[in-house]
């Protein structure tokens, strides 16, 4: 079908130039999806962006003390607080998560459907798991610490607010990932992507690479989160 | 220069390996082009009347459904600032024209026109009906979302237009929306009215996010063979810029209507100081309302290219077309188009010199907007010597071309004057400010507009639009909007300022009576000679002239489709095959005085065409 053979390209700075000024396709080889997704990214990470220079913005200017976070989000485990200690178990989820996210794409793509399957359906457990974690961890500081959006006991009002958005905007971007996490692992599991079936909505056929586009998005979010946890949780 | 040299290069050692394992031919092959990369595109062919029309996929019919519900809003705005012109000019005349409706008109329209009209009309209307073709491909790379794309949209007008029937109307804290004051008591529509205002712009945005990633990968990855980035007509190249853009900016128009809401909603304090209202503290405390104008302006400023790209890439098409001659310096109007789309995102707080900030702080911005000035001009000097001895078609695309690069230049040039913070100071809040944003985002891309409109429309519906009716929309429109917008800068000049329900008491007013009534009856007449266009429009589709293929003898592969007007699928059995610019106009030694993109070098020996 494609006279493409990808190795025989010229690398290096010659062959992006060469690629971005040729015809048909700037990114060769590239699927559309893929394309799309990182271009989505890219749009995506412009909204944390603003989220988090709008936290940093305010909690520069605000003028009560900002609480401490190393207080505020520490466990009492056999009655000594430990700083950070659910955050820190979330966050090894998280990462751990993106492993086997990892290791799904690269079964996809050897078109070994169970273990690509099983790790689709870890990396969803994963993310539930976080997900689970990051309401336990709302609910606490919601009844227990009495922090709410427009107030809290320990500072400034910024803070219950900045954490519940920003959290709650990186929880949605995760369960929105879980939820298709576990639509694939079907997928996956029944075949779609051998035989090429046809998507309910889109009627467009199944493909391995929905995996690896799945799985931009998901590391995307780990990423986010690495940001959220140094600039929320460490600063 | 080096860069045709590298194509040459690859294009002989193409040529050397395909006489070798083709051998037995001989000579050469002038007219090869790199075989397909990507198979077929999959298409979804709609059957039902609703698959075909309403939830369709294909990008054409979303394109034309993009267009009519901006158009729609873009009446709607358009009564609106008759109403407007209606109070300033003659004021009391109407009961139900008090301040508060005033400026809940004065939002609505600003918002309106912005948003809903030019953005939704420059990117989801042409661009969903000419990037497929323009490149040459089938449909947009993911028609599904494409579809959803104009849905959201349609839901995010809806959900606008609702905010005028709610308790409190809708909001009216100026298209700005600037807060404390647009969510606190006292501001007309602060209670649903900002709310609606607020969930439509974020469905607009995600809406926008789907369509917007359609354009860019479409035109990125689903070109057809032959169609390098440098042969792409500019009318893309503006297009794509701006989508960029808007994916970019966008994010914090997202963010600040976010945040803004959960202060509303939740009673937050991102952007709400500490307020005392009749001797009581409200609830809010410690928030930056200047932290919302950042947020606001680094989607505002882009917002401004994002509608004036797309204008600057189909006009240089149009005054191609009709001119009979190639745009005048290619490769510098496409990096033109880049440059001041990578700019814009760095003049943002130049809307900002009033805010209270840092004067060095102004200094760099200043300096930042008047750099934007350097590749604006060259494109303006570019479509001047494109017209250079062209052979100059008066008709009324042309007009409406010739209207745009007058009404821009005059934008542009009190662009530089507000630009300059020592400048800007005195002027703002003055109706300086409106004329310069009326001629320059106003009126400008709306003479693109209704140029691409009179020279697409046989495209979309095989029939021509009516001439003289053009002409006659044209000239009053022309004339009209400068009557409008030209006394406007001297009204600023003696420091009227905008925004002002009612001013015939304050002493700035007392010499310029006369000239404001005069700009108010200019715009009911502008407004009104609108519905000859419509007219037009209804007309023409009906009993217009049948317009056959390729009315205009343009070169772009949107009017090379085998089916006039183009059906799904655009290309019939066989994909073009592209082996030039799409600017071959009166080149020397051609029979006709354009050569299609798709003419095979073989075919033109003798013309002396571009290398690209």
């Amino acid at each position: 079908m494609s006279d493409i053979n990808l190795d025989k390209l010229p690398g290096g700075f010659k062959g992006m130039s060469e690629d971005i000024g040729s015809d048909q396709t700037t990114f060769k080889g590239v699927n559309w999806g893929k394309a799309m997704m990182w271009i989505f990214l890219l749009s995506d990470t412009f909204v944390f962006s603003c989220f988090l220079v709008a936290y940093m913005k305010v909690r520069a200017s605000v003028v009560e003390p900002w609480p401490y976070p190393s207080e505020v989000f520490a466990l009492e485990v056999m009655g000594v607080p430990v700083p950070l200690l659910l955050i820190a178990i979330m966050t090894f989820v998280l990462i751990t998560s993106s492993g086997t996210m990892a290791l799904a794409v690269k079964y996809g793509y050897e078109k070994n459907k169970k273990m690509c399957g099983w790790f689709v359906l870890l990396t969803a457990i994963g993310g539930l798991t976080f997900v689970g974690m990051q309401a336990f961890e709302w609910s606490k500081l919601i009844f227990h610490d009495g922090v709410r959006p427009w107030g809290n006991p320990f500072g400034a009002e910024q803070f219950g607010a900045f954490f519940f958005m920003i959290t709650g905007f990186h929880g949605t971007h995760v369960s929105i990932g879980v939820i298709f996490l576990f639509i694939f692992a079907r997928k996956v599991f029944r075949g779609d992507f051998d035989t090429g079936k046809r998507g309910y909505f889109t009627t467009m056929k199944s493909d391995y690479v929905s995996i690896e586009i799945l799985g931009l998005y998901w590391h995307f979010v780990d990423l986010v989160w690495v940001f959220i946890f140094a600039f929320f949780y460490l600063w | 220069m080096s860069d045709e040299l590298n194509i040459n290069k690859k294009k002989k050692n193409q040529i050397k390996t395909k006489s070798s394992t083709a051998s037995g031919r001989g000579e050469t092959d002038i007219d090869y082009v790199r075989p397909a990369e990507l198979p077929e595109q999959d298409l979804y062919h709609g059957h039902s009347f609703i698959t075909k029309w309403i939830f369709c996929q294909d990008a054409k019919v979303i394109g034309i459904q993009y267009t009519l519900t901006a158009v729609f809003t873009g009446v709607v705005g358009l009564i609106l600032s008759w109403m407007m012109r209606m109070q300033l000019g003659f004021p009391d005349l109407f009961p139900f024209l008090t301040a508060e409706t005033y400026y809940q008109m004065v939002t609505m329209h600003g918002m309106i026109m912005v948003v809903y009209l030019l953005t939704a009309l420059f990117l989801g209307g042409f661009g969903n009906y000419l990037i497929p073709l323009m490149v040459g491909a089938r449909d947009m790379v993911f028609p599904y979302a494409n579809m959803i794309s104009f849905w959201m949209f349609f839901v995010a007008v809806v959900v606008l237009m609702s905010s005028f029937f709610v308790p409190g109307g809708p909001t009216g804290s100026g298209w700005t929306l600037y807060p404390p004051q647009a969510i606190l008591e006292g501001t007309p529509g602060s209670g649903y009215g900002i709310l609606l205002m607020l969930i439509s712009l974020s469905l607009f945005v995600i809406g926008f996010t789907m369509g917007g990633l359609n354009y860019v990968i479409t035109i990125l990855q689903a070109r057809t063979r032959g169609m390098s980035l440098m042969r792409m007509p500019l009318t893309i190249w503006g297009i794509f810029t701006a989508t960029v853009l808007a994916l970019l900016a966008f994010p914090a128009l997202l963010v600040s209507s976010i945040m803004m809401t959960l202060d509303k909603v939740l009673g937050t304090s991102f952007f709400m100081p500490t307020i005392i209202k009749a001797g009581e503290a409200l609830s809010y405390d410690g928030g930056s309302p200047i932290l919302f104008q950042h947020l606001f302006w680094f989607f505002g400023h882009p917002e401004v290219y994002i509608v004036a790209l797309p204008a600057f890439g189909i006009v240089s098409d149009l005054i191609s077309v009709h001119s009979r001659k190639n745009i005048f310096g290619y490769r510098m109007m496409v990096w033109a188009i880049v440059g001041i789309g990578a700019l814009s995102f760095f003049v943002w707080a130049h809307h900002m010199y009033v805010s209270g900030m840092s004067p060095w702080f102004g200094f760099f911005f200043a300096t930042t907007t008047l750099i934007i000035a350097v590749p604006t001009a060259l494109k303006v000097y570019n479509w001047i010597l494109t017209l250079w001895r062209g052979n100059i078609r008066i008709n009324t695309v042309m007009l409406f071309c010739l209207g745009f690069i007058l009404t821009f230049v005059n934008g542009g040039i009190t662009g530089i004057f507000l630009g300059n913070v020592a400048v800007d100071v005195p002027l703002s809040d003055t109706y300086f400010v409106i004329a310069h944003f009326h001629m320059v985002m106003g009126i400008a891309p709306l003479m693109v507009i209704f140029g691409a409109i009179y020279h697409w429309f046989p495209l979309v519906t095989g029939r021509l639009l009516d001439e003289k009716l053009g002409k006659w929309h044209f000239w009053t429109t022309f004339l009209g909007a400068y009557s409008i917008y030209f006394p406007m800068h001297y009204l600023g000049f003696i420091g009227v300022p905008r925004r002002y329900f009612e001013m015939y008491d304050s002493p700035y007013m007392t010499s310029a009576i006369g000239m404001n009534e005069f700009i108010s009856v200019a715009a009911f007449i502008v407004g009104a000679a609108q519905f000859i266009f419509f007219y037009n429009l209804v007309k023409s589709l009906r009993l217009g002239k049948p317009a056959g293929k390729n009315p205009w003898q343009a070169n772009s592969l949107e009017w090379l489709t085998p089916d006039v007007p183009p059906t799904h699928g655009n290309w019939g059995e066989k994909l073009p095959v592209v082996h030039r610019w799409a600017y071959d106009y009166g080149v020397p030694g051609a029979k006709d005085d354009y050569i299609p993109q798709t003419t095979p070098p073989s075919e033109v020996r003798d013309a002396e065409v571009e290398k690209t």
